[in-house]
């Protein structure tokens, strides 16, 4: 592999061939502001947050679509590029929502974080703003055309990650809106629901309808963990406000997934509350489940097993061990029929 | 797999066969989208315009239950224009002989007839395969869910061997598998024929290592499997069974035939999360602890071992299952003294060679892909490179067979069960997003048929079968070929299992759940 040796703000760094500047400088620790991307997505250059100056090139590139070349001095931080930077922040956000308070975004939103850092008030472009009717229509995601700021991740997510290509630009300048063909709400599009748009909106742009007023983002720990339906074997985080699943995020770190996931895994975990749980163990007494303490219960069953095993020898007593369940789990099922009970009358749905 | 997904992207060949992966497995198909983008060629064969179909370069709609013929078929050219591969047949393989002469009445037309399928398709599918640098077969439960579901496996099998696609990245035969952790749930052992680690309990050593570990003595003779339970609860054999989380009155075949093998036992116990149909039935019901609310592991399909973290504390009084089946034991005489989930992991990886180097700590944000043989083992990403688990890769000579139940006057139309995009299994309709989403059954049901029978979109007809009727509401789409209507089994209101076939497999026991003849009739 070939390597490069640059100077970022006066630091020598070296790295591979093919590197963006971008990359270059996030592999140093170096902090770039970015609003359009993602590192599971193509670089697109389109917000231009990310621009740096670098010596003999005559205007500001932007650092995510600029590859490194030998002996290269870049500059990441000084008052041009600072100045460039701050007038971007302002244009988005004198066309921006300042809804903050009551946006789901606040304390996620890169916008926000940005503005603060290079004090963008959105006043000295003052002008017309956005009122677009807001897309609500489907259970699952709120798209808000009035905080999109264009940068395009959406478009990207739904066609390199999902290969879908659902979503769009459409109308020019300043009418320019994302979202499905024709601009046709969601639930009328083809879109399955896969959310990975959601995952990578910047801004509040594109919600999860029922995290909304859930939790704000400090308030909510976030613990990674295993899809529990089909074999993909997902990971996402479940978000926890005050002992309580809120909602499911994307990991990017996930092994498998990355940052996409489907309708059932970033939508569903909805269940985990159904009013259809069971909550208390239950035993039948003159034909009907009535709710029962555990000691009662248990000691019930390993009674009854026990007599069963007595009167009729192990193999009459068989168990069905669960697909759903943790390997942890299927392990003591099979041990307890085995080496308890004393069968090999163990099985579960293995082959469908 | 004896692949990994995340090699799909950069697949140069993909061969779908009974596979719906972007609605089954909707990550799994978004890798391959990817592929597709990066210029892959993708194959697909399934009687139904599946998605995949339509994004692919060559669909060959075959007749249900047609498939070993389609691969004999293909198998058949490959010979025929030389493009096997000699090197690794001669070093890996045995059995080639009799293979090739079994192939020998596979003739292009002969194929053609049997599964509906085009000549032309066939010598195409033959080229596009067994040309490639590197292919990928996947299969799903439309392979495995046929009377001779093994045979259709082994055959797949042939086809990988013959051109030399095992044992490299970006080949090999990949089931899809259906749920979070039936991976896992084999590899632990919760079979009636093997003990962790697939060591088989008629194996004297086995037997004789697990009776070490466990202290008790242990039978050598492999237990029911999930028919033969019916079956003899029906006898009187069986008089008690213990569910954990599975729900067979809504996903067995033949669903009237469990309900009234469930009844007959004298008692039964179901563990879940919800009052499920069988729940409804049991004379004891544990309330479980669902996964948010518990620490362990699951295995996917790429043989990723990952952590299952705790977020909250179990719903009202419900426990982990894990912590039930301690109690039981214990109560019963044979204390299971484990404090934590990682302390079974650390029993598991004594006890089970590819799970030998795993433990919690080590799974950490990244899971490891059996066989982990040793604590410094860094996983495995795809298996037999070098050579297979029996040395040689065996040839199998295999004939086409034909379904248990195929339709006939009385019962004119071909049925044909599985998933949706919008649903899992029985469980997801207690989610009120997906519920409001997808509430409820659309058999799928081709516009001649409809024409032919009267039926309108969305209109409620009743399905009869020779074990039981439904009544569902039809979507009419040339989705499904003429003759056949496709359900899902997601839906307590439409019990589709009710009219599917309990025959099943030779060697697993696998219900013929993709065919079986059934009647469509207005509802009067």
């Amino acid at each position: 592999m070939e390597w490069y040796n640059l100077t970022i703000d006066g630091c020598e760094v070296r790295v591979p061939k093919g590197t963006t500047v971008l990359e270059a400088c996030r592999m140093n620790d170096i902090q770039i502001p970015t609003l359009c991307q993602d590192k599971e997505l193509t670089p697109s250059g389109a917000c231009r947050l990310c621009v740096v100056e670098i010596e003999g090139m005559r205007n500001l590139p932007p650092s995510c679509v600029t590859q490194v070349a030998q002996g290269m001095v870049v500059q990441t931080q000084n008052t041009k590029v600072r100045a460039a930077r701050k007038v971007i922040l302002e244009l988005l956000v004198a066309n921006h929502p300042l809804d903050c308070m009551t946006c789901q975004k606040m304390g996620n939103c890169s916008l926000a974080e940005y503005a603060y850092e290079y004090g963008a008030t959105g006043e000295i472009y003052k002008g017309e703003k956005r009122d677009l009717p807001i897309d609500s229509g489907n259970p699952f995601i709120l798209r808000d055309p009035n905080k999109c700021i264009s940068c395009g991740k959406c478009i990207k997510a739904c066609t390199e990650i999902q290969g879908r290509s659902i979503l769009d630009f459409s109308f020019r300048g300043f009418d320019t809106q994302v979202g499905p063909a024709f601009n046709l709400p969601y639930n009328e599009s083809d879109c399955v629901f896969c959310g990975s748009c959601v995952s990578v909106c910047p801004v509040g742009a594109l919600t999860e309808k029922k995290m909304v007023g859930m939790g704000r983002s400090w308030e909510v720990s976030k613990v990674q963990t295993t899809c529990p339906f089909c074999g993909t074997g997902c990971n996402f985080d479940l978000n926890v406000k005050d002992g309580k699943v809120i909602g499911v995020t994307s990991n990017p770190d996930s092994p498998v997934n990355g940052k996409a996931l489907c309708v059932k895994g970033r939508f569903g975990m909805d269940m985990i509350y159904s009013p259809t749980r069971l909550t208390t163990p239950l035993i039948r007494k003159d034909g009907v489940l009535v709710p029962a303490e555990w000691d009662e219960a248990i000691a019930l069953v390993a009674a009854k097993f026990g007599q069963i095993k007595k009167e009729s020898g192990p193999n009459a007593i068989a168990a069905l061990s669960s697909a759903h369940c943790t390997n942890e789990e299927n392990y003591l099922m099979q041990k307890f029929m085995r080496a308890v009970i004393g069968t090999n009358n163990v099985d579960h749905c293995a082959r469908t | 797999m004896t692949n990994s997904i995340n090699e799909i992207p950069n697949s140069k060949v993909m061969f779908v066969i009974g596979c719906n992966a972007t609605e089954a497995h909707p990550i799994i198909g978004t890798k391959m989208m990817q592929a597709l983008a990066n210029g892959a060629k993708l194959i697909v064969a399934d009687p139904r315009s599946i998605e995949l179909a339509e994004c692919s370069d060559l669909w060959m709609r075959l007749r249900p239950g047609t498939d070993i013929a389609l691969i004999n078929g293909i198998m058949n050219i490959i010979l025929a224009n030389g493009w096997e591969d000699r090197a690794f047949i001669e070093e890996r393989t045995e059995d080639f002989e009799k293979l090739r002469e079994n192939l020998q009445k596979y003739t292009p037309d002969v194929v053609s007839k049997i599964t509906g399928v085009p000549v032309e398709q066939l010598e195409e599918a033959a080229r596009i395969y067994a040309t490639a640098e590197s292919a990928q077969i996947f299969y799903t439960l439309g392979i495995t869910e046929h009377v001779y579901g093994t045979d259709n496996v082994m055959s797949l099998a042939n086809l990988a061997l013959l051109t030399g696609n095992l044992g490299k990245e970006c080949s090999g035969v990949n089931p899809l598998r259906g749920q979070n952790n039936v991976q896992g749930a084999c590899d632990m052992g919760a079979l009636p024929e093997v003990y962790p680690g697939y060591q088989k309990v008629a194996n004297a050593e086995a037997q004789a290592k697990f009776e070490a570990a466990w202290g008790v003595p242990l039978d050598p003779t492999p237990g029911f499997m999930i028919p033969d339970m019916f079956e003899a609860a029906h006898s009187k054999d069986l008089r008690a069974l213990y569910v954990l989380g599975e729900d067979p009155v809504m996903t067995d075949a033949d669903a009237n035939h469990v309900r009234k093998g469930l009844k007959a036992l004298d008692f039964l116990v179901v563990q879940d999360i919800f009052l499920s149909e069988t729940a409804k039935l049991a004379d004891v019901v544990f309330p479980g602890a669902s996964f948010a609310e518990k620490t362990g592991t699951f295995s996917n399909t790429e043989r990723r071992v990952q952590m299952v973290n705790k977020a909250i504390e179990p719903i009202g009084n419900a426990k982990a299952d894990w912590q039930i089946l301690c109690e039981l034991a214990t109560a019963m005489g044979y204390p299971f003294e484990y404090q934590s989930p990682e302390e079974i992991m650390q029993e598991v990886a004594k006890l089970t060679p590819q799970y030998a180097g795993i433990t919690h700590a080590r799974l950490g944000t990244q899971g490891l892909q059996w066989p982990v043989p040793n604590a410094e083992h860094p996983g495995t990403k795809f298996l037999h490179e070098g050579n297979f688990n029996r040395g040689k890769g065996l040839f199998v000579a295999i004939d086409n067979q034909i379904p248990d139940e195929l339709p006939d006057e009385m019962y004119p139309f071909l049925l044909s069960t599985g998933r949706k995009l919008s649903h899992y299994n029985v469980f997801t309709q207690h989610s009120e997003a997906l519920e409001t989403y997808a509430p409820e059954e659309l058999a799928e049901v081709n516009p001649l048929d409809a024409k032919r029978l009267g039926f309108e979109e969305g209109e409620r007809i009743k399905v009869t079968s020779r074990r039981g009727e439904v009544e569902t509401k039809i979507r009419i789409t040339p989705r499904v070929p003429l003759g056949l209507i496709y359900m899902t089994f997601h839906y307590t209101e439409t019990p589709t299992n009710v009219l599917t076939n309990g025959a099943f497999d030779k060697v697993t026991k696998t219900y013929e759940y993709k065919v079986c003849g059934v009647q469509l009739s207005k509802l009067s």
